[in-house]
C-alpha cells in the first residue's frame, strides 16, 4: 500500500499493528479520549528510598514499558544507572519508551537488547551504535520513532501506556516536588519528563539532591511521584549542554542565515507581536542574530520564542525584543539559568508545545519555523532521520509539529560535501512537503508551489534568486555527481509515524 | 611512466581526499576509505583509475582515504600524487591537465 507521501508501505505489518497509511496534515476536530494512570495512595512518608535495586524490585514487571527522560543529554548518569540494575535482575520484554535516546545511553541499550531485556522502543530519535546496531537488523521488532508532540498525543491516547518512569531531576524534595533549575546538573525546562509524570502508573524520582519541603517552583508535583532515590550523581553538568553558544563564522551558514532572515522580514507574518521558533544548529542559531538587528531596526517585537531554547533567544527576552520564551527544553546552560531567573519565560510540557489531538498546542500559533534537514527532496519532504548510506542517524524531534507554523522555513547547504541535500526524492520521509513552505539554500531560495501567496512577497528580495526546487537539485547533482542507489532489505527496521499517529515511512534494514 | 618512490597528496580535511601512491608489480590495486563509498565508491575509483592511465601509469598501490571530494579534487590530488612518486612534479605532463 503507498501513502500520501507516495511511499510504498508493508501492508502486513500495518494491519498487524493496527495502523493507517498517512493521509494529510491537517488534524481536524476528531473527539478523542484521554487516559489516567493508577495511583497507589499513601500520605507520602514513605516514598525516599537509597537503592535502585529495591524500587525496580517493586515496580518491574516482564513485558513493562519503562520511560526516561533525555534532558540531560550526553551527561546522563540516570539512564544507564537505572538499566545496568534491570539488566542484571534479568527482566524480560521491556518496551523502552523514552523521550529520546542519547549517544551516552547507546552501548547499554545494545546490551539490553541482546540480553532480551529491551524487545521494543519508541523514541523520537537514535544516533551512533545504536542507531547503526537497529539499521543492521539488531532489534527483531521495529523501532517506532515519534516527534515530540506524538509523543505526548500517544501517551495521552494510552497508545504508549508507561508502568514506570525513572525520571533525574537535579533537585527534589522528599515527597517528590522537583524541578530542572536548581542543584549541580541543572538543565533549565522539564518538559519532556512532565508527560511522564503526569501518565505513568509508577514516578520514579532519582536525584543527587533533596531539598528541604516543600520544594518549589515544582514543575514534577508531590500528587504525582511515588519513590525518590537518593543517588550520587544525577548528571554531568558539563555534558548537559554547551556553556556559552558558539556563534558561527563559517561563510556558508551564515550566508544562509542571512538569507533565513531576509525571507522572514520580507514575508507577511514579520509584523509585531509575531512569534517564531528557531533550532540550535549554527545557522539557526545565526538567524537570531540576525533577526534581533532586523527587529530592532523595524521597531518589530515578537509575541514569543518557542520551542528548544538557546542563549541568543534568551538575550531577545531579557532585550525586550520578545515577550515571552515558551521553553520545552533548554539547549544551553545561558538558557537553563535564565529559566530560573525571569518569570517571563515558561517552562511547557510537551503536550502543551506540540501535541496535536489538543484544544491547541504553541505550535499551532506559531508564525516563522526555521528547521535544518539531512535531505529535502523536490516534493518538499523532509529527512532528519537516515543518513546518506541509510543508517538511521538523527531524531525526529519537534520538526514535523512545528513545520505547521505558517512560515515553515528549511535551512540546510546545498550539498555537505559530496552529499547533495536537494535530492530527487529523501531516503526518508519525515516532514510531509504540504507542510514546508521555503526552502533557503547558500545559492538561493525555492517556494514551495502551494504556497503561490508567498511567491510575490519573496521574490524581488535584493540578493536572493528564486528557484525551482527541480533546479536546486540538479545544481546540486551536477556539483557532487549521481550516487549509486542505496540498498536495503525487504526487512523493516522502524516505522515513522506522522504526528497524527498514522505512518508516512519505514526504515528498511540496510544491505552490506 | 615509472613509480620510482612512494608519494603522498592531499589532506584528511572535509571535502579533500588523501592519496598514498606507491609502486606495484601488476596492475592497479586502491584500498578506498570513505564514508560515502556505498554511493560514490565505484565514481571515486573510476576517476582515480583514469587519471592514472591518462598519466601512463600501468601499475601502481594506491591508498585513498576520501573525505567527500569532488572528482575535480580526487583528479588534482592523483595528479599531485603521481608527479611526487614518479619525480616530475618539475616537468608536469600538460596534456593530462
Amino acid at each position: 500500500m503507498k501513502n500520501n507521501v507516495d511511499r510504498e508501505l508493508p501492508t502486513d505489518l500495518l494491519q498487524q499493528m493496527n495502523y493507517q497509511p498517512f493521509a494529510t496534515t491537517e488534524i481536524g476536530h476528531p473527539e478523542v479520549q484521554r487516559v489516567a494512570p493508577k495511583v497507589r495512595v499513601t500520605t507520602g512518608d514513605d516514598k525516599v528510598v537509597d537503592s535502585i535495586k529495591k524500587v525496580v524490585a517493586a515496580t518491574l514487571k516482564d513485558g513493562m514499558t519503562i520511560s526516561f527522560h533525555h534532558h540531560f543529554r550526553n551527561g546522563d548518569f540516570v539512564f544507564n544507572e537505572v538499566m545496568r540494575v534491570i539488566i542484571d535482575a534479568g527482566f524480560k520484554n521491556l518496551t523502552l519508551a523514552p523521550s529520546s535516546l542519547t549517544g551516552v545511553m547507546n552501548d547499554i541499550v545494545i546490551e539490553a537488547i541482546k540480553a532480551g531485556t529491551i524487545t521494543n522502543i519508541t523514541s523520537s530519535g537514535m544516533r551512533g551504535s545504536l542507531g547503526d546496531f537497529v539499521s543492521h537488523g539488531g532489534l527483531e521488532n521495529p523501532v517506532i520513532f515519534r516527534s515530540h508532540g506524538n509523543r505526548a498525543r500517544a501517551i495521552e491516547h494510552g497508545d504508549i501506556k508507561i508502568d514506570v518512569a525513572f525520571l533525574g531531576v537535579p533537585s527534589a524534595d522528599k515527597l517528590g516536588n522537583a524541578n530542572g533549575m536548581e542543584g549541580d546538573a541543572v538543565f533549565g525546562s522539564l518538559g519532556y519528563a512532565l508527560m511522564d509524570a503526569q501518565y505513568a502508573d509508577k514516578v520514579v524520582l532519582l536525584t543527587d539532591n533533596i531539598v528541604d519541603y516543600p520544594n518549589t517552583p515544582a514543575s514534577i508535583k508531590q500528587t504525582q511521584v511515588d519513590y525518590v532515590i537518593k543517588v550520587d550523581k544525577v548528571g554531568d553538568p558539563d555534558k548537559i549542554g554547551s556553556g556559552a553558544t558558539r556563534f558561527t563564522k563559517d561563510p556558508k551558514e551564515l550566508k544562509i542565515a542571512e538569507t533565513v532572515n531576509n525571507v522572514i522580514t520580507h514575508s507577511p507574518y514579520f509584523k509585531d507581536g509575531f512569534s517564531f521558533q528557531t533550532g540550535s544548529g549554527g545557522a539557526a542559531l545565526a538567524v537570531t542574530r540576525y533577526l534581533r538587528q532586523s527587529m530592532i531596526d523595524n521597531q518589530i517585537k515578537a509575541s514569543f520564542a518557542l520551542g528548544g531554547i538557546t542563549k541568543p533567544t534568551t538575550d531577545l527576552l531579557n532585550e525586550g525584543l520578545v515577550q515571552k520564551v515558551m521553553d520545552v527544553q533548554d539547549f544551553d546552560k545561558g538558557a537553563a539559568d535564565s529559566m530560573h531567573t525571569n518569570r517571563n519565560q515558561q517552562e511547557i510540557d510537551a503536550s502543551w508545545y506540540a501535541d496535536p489531538d489538543n484544544k491547541g498546542a504553541m505550535v499551532d500559533q506559531l508564525d516563522v519555523v526555521i528547521l535544518s534537514a539531512l535531505e529535502i527532496d523536490t516534493k518538499f519532504n523532509v529527512n532528519v532521520m537516515t543518513g546518506s548510506d541509510g543508517v538511521i542517524r538523527g531524531a525526529i524531534g519537534g520538526h514535523q509539529d512545528a513545520a505547521t507554523g505558517k512560515l515553515t522555513i528549511i535551512s540546510a547547504p546545498l550539498v555537505r560535501g559530496r552529499i547533495a541535500t536537494v535530492v530527487p526524492d529523501v531516503t526518508t520521509v519525515v516532514t510531509p512537503g504540504d507542510s514546508v513552505d521555503v526552502l533557503v539554500t547558500e545559492y538561493g531560495i525555492a517556494i514551495n508551489p502551494k504556497r503561490q501567496d508567498l511567491r510575490q512577497a519573496l521574490s524581488h528580495i535584493p540578493g536572493v534568486p528564486v528557484y525551482d526546487i527541480a533546479d536546486l537539485q540538479k545544481m546540486a547533482e551536477k556539483r557532487v555527481g549521481t550516487p549509486k542507489p542505496l540498498e536495503f532489505t525487504d526487512r523493516t527496521v522502524a516505522l515513522i509515524e506522522y504526528r497524527d499517529g498514522t505512518i508516512i515511512d519505514t526504515v528498511k534494514q540496510v544491505k552490506d | 611512466m615509472e613509480i620510482k618512490k612512494t608519494a603522498i597528496a592531499g589532506t584528511l580535511e572535509s571535502s579533500d581526499i588523501q592519496l598514498t601512491i606507491s609502486a606495484a608489480t601488476n596492475g592497479i590495486s586502491i584500498d578506498l576509505q570513505s564514508d560515502v563509498k556505498k554511493v560514490f565508491g565505484d565514481q571515486i575509483e573510476g576517476v582515480i583509475k583514469q587519471t592514472l592511465s591518462d598519466m601512463g601509469i600501468a601499475a601502481a598501490k594506491v591508498k585513498a582515504v576520501d573525505k567527500g571530494a569532488l572528482d575535480c579534487v580526487i583528479k588534482a590530488r592523483t595528479i599531485a600524487a603521481v608527479q611526487r612518486a614518479t619525480e616530475t612534479t618539475e616537468q608536469p605532463a600538460w596534456e593530462v591537465l
